[in-house]
């Protein structure tokens, strides 16, 4: 297929992967973060790591927006949906992710709340329109990518005075999460970064210059698709090789340095910076989420409703944190593959496809048998 | 002395009417919705018998009995709809076991203001799909549910076959190193549902590929050729049952990515909306595995058959305690083709 097929080519695979394996010093190791779910998933589904020589090993990010969410977030919009009889509407890997008291928004669903997947935030609008009777809550998530939808309909909204509409706002930053992966004492153990794809074409290649700049760490960014990534990868080789450190674009058919000026205008005219959020796997980064400004304070569900946040610890077996801060494989903790599984996933991680449990569960676990 | 004829009753308002409960209460109107619809739709001889259950021919040969109930929505999408969806997947369920199918019963749960114009384009094309496969819906069974309780209509269907001589399939059969088939494209149905329930439109239109498949299974058994196991990969699609082959055999598959055709605009549709094809159901495929000195004359009987004319050996049955289903990608990786985790797309059958 057009526009597909010439980014998953296997004779170009297959130049990339020799070039790739000549370039890498033997001698040293490249560990190399993707930050996205997104390429996390591009890496398991074609079976990258076959073509990478052993001493170039692909670490997974943070960068899924379901695997990030913390037990406390889902808790608040399963609160939402069943004490306050609202139609609960979000994207679908969503309302898989486990919460408290062995619910999640699917089991809540069964009980009688009335979750809804969605496709697009004008699927919540409509339903908020067709419903003039329930309030309607999106349980708005994701990085840069999903914001900008999420602040046209909540200028919608205002625009037709939807008064039973309103946002969970959830809605956090990549570069935060980089900082907070990066600021560890000590350092950390990753040699570069394969930069976000999507994000990247909201926010344009210029956020993140301080990895480079201040931490000494190559960014390469790069597309979805699995040629993307390999050639994202053999420019951090050659990067890590040359002993620079600087942000390159591979992705150059959809980013830019400055971004999508426009998304960031409509973002910035809606959202504020919170103090505080708390990730999953990261802990409460300051400064790495949004919340809406005073002006849309009306559209606020946790203003609205009065659903305080509260924090829930994470399952003491599960090892998401470590696995989402590239500290642990999948593999090395101890219920993955057992008590955790997609069907009956215990942490965020193996939720989503994108997730690095997922991903590596669904399509990658044969190697360990090997 | 009244003028009106006697046991006249007036004809089915087919153009207006709608279901109402009557329908389904035993009474006269039901009767009527029988004979004016159904009866005539399926007439054979053994509907025709007009008793609680139809008397049939004995048979010889061992009996085989398949079941499938149909929820399908929307009702009416490109290239079927739950009329002829609900004949061609029961008769593949007892064709895959090596039978040849003989009789269908057709239950039917309506529900209460369903219009009766559109139940009888299902009807129709039900009598359509049985006759075109000549296997008669013999008997059947009509429920009414209040509005609200059902969604339009739901068919089940149960299907009566009997095992060709000779003929053993189970999927408990594979054996390493024998090789798999696969009859054509995979996606079609599933993304046909999804994008008219979505409101894509591309520009070509998925169709679904609902067929009845008992005579290109007939083609290949005559074949000679020694089959193991086939399976028609609806719900789940092709990885799903290729995963419970391999755990029912206890042994692993090798699949080559390259091998496996997918129609474009299905694989610009999954694209789009990030689904897997290995994932989408498919109505009118199925999957033979094979002893590997057969594999060359199974796929040119399979490609001399219409249904069968893109067929391709997509990969290899191994030896794998694990059971994996694996794949080498067309990028020259290899993954593993899981079992389905939740629910990829609802409602498709």
């Amino acid at each position: 297929m057009k526009y597909v097929d010439e980014f998953r080519d296997g004779e170009l695979a297959k130049n990339i992967s020799t070039n790739i394996a000549r370039e890498a010093d033997p001698e040293r190791n490249y560990r190399l973060m993707e930050f996205c779910g997104g390429h996390t998933h591009a890496i398991s589904r074609y079976g990258i790591a076959d073509l990478l020589p052993s001493n170039v090993r692909m670490i997974h990010g943070p960068g899924c927006p379901v695997c990030v969410l913390p037990i406390g977030r889902v808790d608040q919009a399963i609160r939402l949906a069943r004490e306050h009889n609202v139609i609960l509407c979000t994207y679908a890997d969503t309302v898989r992710v486990p919460a408290s008291d062995n619910l999640s928004l699917m089991r809540a669903k069964a009980k009688g709340a009335d979750v809804r997947m969605i496709y697009s935030t004008q699927d919540a609008l409509k339903i908020a329109r067709d419903n003039p009777g329930r309030e309607v809550v999106f349980l708005a998530i994701g990085f840069e990518t999903t914001t900008p939808p999420t602040a046209v309909a909540v200028k919608q909204a205002a625009a037709e005075g939807l008064k039973n509409f309103s946002i969970l706002c959830d809605h956090v930053l990549t570069p935060a999460a980089m900082h907070a992966i990066l600021a560890v004492e000590g350092g950390v153990a990753i040699d570069g970064f394969v930069g976000p794809a999507h994000v990247s074409t909201v926010i344009g290649s210029k956020p993140y210059e301080p990895f480079a700049d201040d931490y000494g760490k190559p960014v390469v960014i790069a597309g979805f698709e699995p040629l993307d990534v390999m050639q994202a990868i053999l420019m951090l080789v050659r990067q890590v090789n040359d002993g620079r450190a600087a942000v390159e674009n591979e992705f150059t058919r959809a980013v830019t340095r400055e971004g999508n000026l426009k998304a960031q205008e409509l973002v910035a005219e809606v959202f504020e910076l919170r103090d505080v959020f708390e990730w999953r796997g990261l802990g409460s980064v300051p400064n790495s989420a949004l919340k809406l400004r005073p002006k849309y304070a009306a559209f606020d569900a946790e203003l609205k409703f009065k659903v305080d946040y509260v924090a829930v610890p994470d399952n003491k077996a599960c090892e998401c944190a470590a696995i989402l801060r590239g500290q642990k494989r999948p593999q090395e903790c101890k219920i993955f593959g057992t008590v955790c599984t997609p069907e009956n996933p215990v942490g965020s991680c193996m939720v989503s496809s994108e997730g690095a449990c997922a991903a590596h569960y669904s399509y990658g676990r044969f190697r360990e048998t090997a | 002395m009244s003028t009106v004829k006697p046991n006249y009753t007036r004809a089915l308002d087919i153009k207006n009417g709608r279901v109402d409960m009557s329908h389904g209460s035993g009474g006269r109107a039901m009767a009527q919705l029988i004979t004016e619809l159904f009866a005539v739709a399926f007439d054979n001889e053994y509907l025709a018998q007009g008793n609680d259950g139809a008397l049939l021919p004995s048979a010889s040969g061992r009996l085989v009995m398949a079941t499938d109930s149909h929820v399908v929505s929307p009702l009416f999408f490109a290239g079927g709809d739950i009329g002829c969806l609900s004949v061609h997947g029961t008769i593949n369920d007892v064709a895959v076991m090596g039978a040849t199918p003989l009789y269908l019963s057709a239950g039917f749960i309506l529900e209460e203001g369903f219009p009766l114009a559109d139940l009888k384009r299902i009807v129709e094309s039900m009598a359509k799909a049985s006759r075109e496969a000549g296997v008669p819906v013999v008997t059947g069974d009509t429920k009414v549910v209040e509005q609200g309780k059902g969604d339009g209509v739901f068919i089940t269907t149960t299907g009566v076959g009997v095992l060709r001589e000779g003929v053993h399939l189970s999927g408990d059969l594979a054996r390493p190193g024998d090789k798999i088939l696969l009859s054509g494209t995979i996606g079609d149905h599933g993304m046909a549902i999804l994008s008219q329930r979505e409101g894509l439109t591309f520009s070509a239109p998925i169709v679904s590929d609902t067929a009845a498949l008992h005579g290109l299974i007939a083609a290949m058994l005559d074949s000679g050729a020694k089959l193991r196991v086939l399976r028609d990969p609806t719900r789940g699609g092709l990885a799903t049952t290729l995963n419970e082959i391999a755990k029912q055999s206890g042994v692993g598959m090798m699949l080559q990515e390259s091998a496996i055709k997918v129609n474009q605009p299905v694989e610009a549709a999954c694209e789009f909306l990030g689904l897997d094809p290995l994932y989408v159901a498919n109505e009118g495929k199925l999957i033979a595995i094979c002893a590997p000195e057969d594999a060359p004359r199974l796929l040119e009987v399979m490609r001399a058959h219409p249904l069968g004319a893109a067929a391709s050996v997509i990969g290899e049955v191994l030896e794998d305690a694990h059971g994996f289903v694996q794949m080498t990608t067309k990028l020259g990786g290899r993954r593993v083709v899981d079992w389905l985790a939740g629910e990829q797309l609802p409602r498709i059958c």
